[in-house]
């Protein structure tokens, strides 16, 4: 059994129960007329700590001591993920995000960037609002391999003790900030859609979906650090750069190991998209009825300057690539607009576009359950509406 | 070759829902299946095996009932199955899950050439178990495989990055996850259901494959969950019916697009 982290001195309990309402875990029971906790439900939150009026209840010496060190970790970093020297916009995203946490923490902001010729992104992340960036330019680096990136990042936590790091929830973020997390036997929270300080911790509060979006679920890592969180695409928006803002470079030359696997091809084709950074996706579904049907929503997304994306029921059909499914087995997109035809909003799909600024749907089920989250629901034919939209854009382009 | 396949019971996330008085989950009659992207690792497992022979063995971590995956998991061709299972490892987060499964992994094989993995689990959704038995074990990792080609034991794979495919190249042992652009998972036979539902299985708790009991469950799990809630709802906008006056809706349509900026 864990030691408690809480102690309840009993000739200060007044059996109030007070402690028992606040605890978010179930963790207190009156015993008699005295409160008792059962250690193995206890997280340590120090919430009855706070909601005992005879300050019965404390944090115990061996939750303290722990604390103290940890309070060695300092600062908020950002991964700036980048491919072939162009940092993901995702990394612009979470540094405007990293530096509200930052001022609500009162610390310092640093981006990392590990790659091979990236020396020059050092500027733009410092303009997005980074106070120093950490540069590892090494052609080790050039290409993503998940042995060699996590070693890197390692090596710097180990260094330099940040208290928290994000990522973008990537296809790289969210597979060697995994890796990352178990070597530094801290936690990971994947996905989240929302980040804050809490006031009374000054823990990172990382709230994502779970089963499939039914559910949030808010997360802390009271105890390890670094806090560590991976962040999808578009979740949060990027503010405008700063071109004046000061901030200090740091390139870190580091000894790295041999890479466990290496990149022999890389196939990049212009139909793979990718619809998780799109700011307008125009999206079909089983309503579009076959695969030459897609050819309007293209024409629609290529006026627009979106993409397109489909319900599984499109992929599963075979009439389009996987990596356009927007949904729990596809994608999830935060886009500006989504505009969504002749998809019915099975709770898959939902949970992978419910994200989205402003939702336009079209069906011709006024019971589709995509209109309970549609900004504007339009029960009609697409193959009438949509070909009399694709006209209306195109004559007001000319006009 | 020993290729070790490691599968999850979930619920069928469409219908797990919060109660909102309690705010805590309400799992009664929902439905367990095997987590779908598992089944592609299996798959993928199981096509090696009819192409190069190679032992399967499918671990999963769950409560007793999980066995039924396991079965499944044998009916489809698998060799061996062991469940993992133990009120230690109740309340593990995604590192002390790792740290539970490399155990078992280690106990099965010092000496595994495969682990794999789906993508990821659809209850949790985090991708980070087979990341984080690829650490333990000390394996490379590749994630997101669409396809595995092996000969004299290195690998190709082609895996599924945000922006098209790449294809890797690596020396066995690897642990891997897999993506559902892999092949269509087969059914199980009538006679290897037969033989699954014949089949006792074996449990191993945390003392069995020698977990350090504050390296499990709620113990070794650095994560805690402050609490849990509904969704908010995002309630639908303006209505309109356009199979009357489509003309009417396109306008509507066009003006929300103006609005915000685009056409």
């Amino acid at each position: 059994m864990a030691d408690a982290p809480i102690f309840i001195d009993p000739a200060k309990c007044r059996g109030c129960k007070k402690c028992i309402t606040a605890c978010p875990f179930g963790a207190l029971y009156m015993e008699g007329k005295l409160a008792t906790l059962k250690p193995e439900e206890c997280r340590a939150c120090n919430a009855c700590v706070k909601a005992c009026p005879f300050k019965a209840i404390s944090s115990t010496a061996q939750a303290e001591a722990k604390k103290s060190s940890l309070d060695d970790f300092k600062g908020i970093w950002v991964f700036a993920e980048q491919h072939q020297g162009k940092v993901q916009e995702v990394a612009y995203e979470l540094l405007s995000t990293g530096r509200r946490l930052a001022k609500d923490r009162g610390c310092e902001l640093a981006a990392v960037v590990l790659g091979h010729n990236v020396a020059d992104s050092a500027s733009h992340l410092i303009a997005a609002g980074a106070d120093k960036v950490y540069v590892v330019d090494q052609p080790e680096l050039a290409e993503y391999e998940a042995n060699v990136y996590t070693d890197a990042l390692n090596q710097l936590i180990a260094k330099y003790k940040p208290e928290a790091i994000l990522a973008g929830a990537t296809a790289v973020g969210r597979a060697f900030f995994a890796k990352v997390a178990v070597r530094s036997r801290t936690g990971l929270t994947a996905d989240c859609t929302a980040l804050s300080i809490d006031k009374e911790s000054h823990l990172l509060h990382q709230t994502r979906p779970a089963f499939g979006g039914n559910i949030m679920a808010t997360i802390m890592t009271p105890n390890h650090r670094p806090q560590m969180a991976t962040v999808r695409p578009k979740v949060f928006k990027m503010s405008p750069p700063d071109p004046k803002r000061k901030g200090e470079t740091l390139m870190e030359a580091l000894k790295l190991v041999a890479a466990g696997t290496k990149i022999v091809r890389v196939e990049r084709n212009a139909s793979n998209v990718n619809i998780a950074e799109a700011e307008i996706i125009v999206a079909g579904g089983r309503g579009m009825k076959k695969a030459e049907n897609l050819e309007l929503l293209r024409k629609l997304a290529d006026l627009l300057g979106g993409v397109v994306g489909v319900s599984r029921a499109c992929v599963d059909a075979g009439w389009i690539s996987a990596s356009h499914q927007v949904g729990q087995t596809g994608k999830t997109v935060c886009p500006k607009i989504y505009l969504a035809f002749g998809i019915s909003g099975a709770i898959q799909h939902l949970e992978g576009m419910r994200g989205s600024d402003t939702i336009i749907a079209v069906n011709n089920d006024p019971n589709a359950s995509i209109f309970g989250i549609a900004d504007l629901g339009i029960v009609g034919d697409l193959f009438e509406i949509l070909p009399m939209l694709i006209e209306a854009v195109e004559s007001k382009r000319k006009s | 070759m020993h290729i070790v396949v490691c599968v999850k019971q979930v619920p069928d996330t469409t219908n797990v829902r919060i109660n909102p008085e309690t705010n805590t989950l309400m799992r009664e009659g929902v439905e367990s299946i095997i987590n779908p992207f598992d089944e592609y690792a299996l798959e993928e497992a199981l096509k090696l095996k009819d192409a190069h022979g190679a032992r399967v063995t499918v671990i999963s971590m769950g409560p007793p009932q999980a066995e039924v995956v396991l079965r499944e998991a044998m009916a489809r061709g698998a060799d061996d199955v062991v469940l993992l299972t133990d009120r230690a490892f109740a309340g593990a987060d995604t590192l002390a899950t790792s740290y539970a499964i490399s155990q078992a992994i280690k106990k099965v094989d010092a000496h595994p050439d495969l682990v794999l993995f789906g993508k990821q689990a659809i209850d949790g959704d985090t991708a980070q178990v087979g990341p984080g038995v690829s650490e333990f074990l000390d394996f490379p990792l590749v994630t997101y495989v669409k396809s595995i080609e092996i000969n004299d034991g290195v690998f190709t794979v082609e895996t599924q990055m945000d922006e098209g495919v790449n294809v890797i190249e690596g020396k066995m042992p690897a642990v891997m996850t897999v993506v559902k652009e892999a092949s269509t998972p087969r059914f199980a036979s009538l006679s290897g259901w037969m033989e699954a539902k014949k089949t006792a299985i074996p449990r191993w708790g945390a003392k069995d494959v020698g977990a350090t009991a504050e390296m499990c469950g709620l113990n070794g799990s650095p994560t805690k969950v402050v609490k849990i809630f509904a969704p908010p709802t995002k309630t639908g906008g303006s209505r309109m019916d356009g199979r009357e006056e489509p003309e009417a809706a396109v306008d509507a349509i066009l003006e929300m697009l103006q609005n915000k900026g685009v056409a």
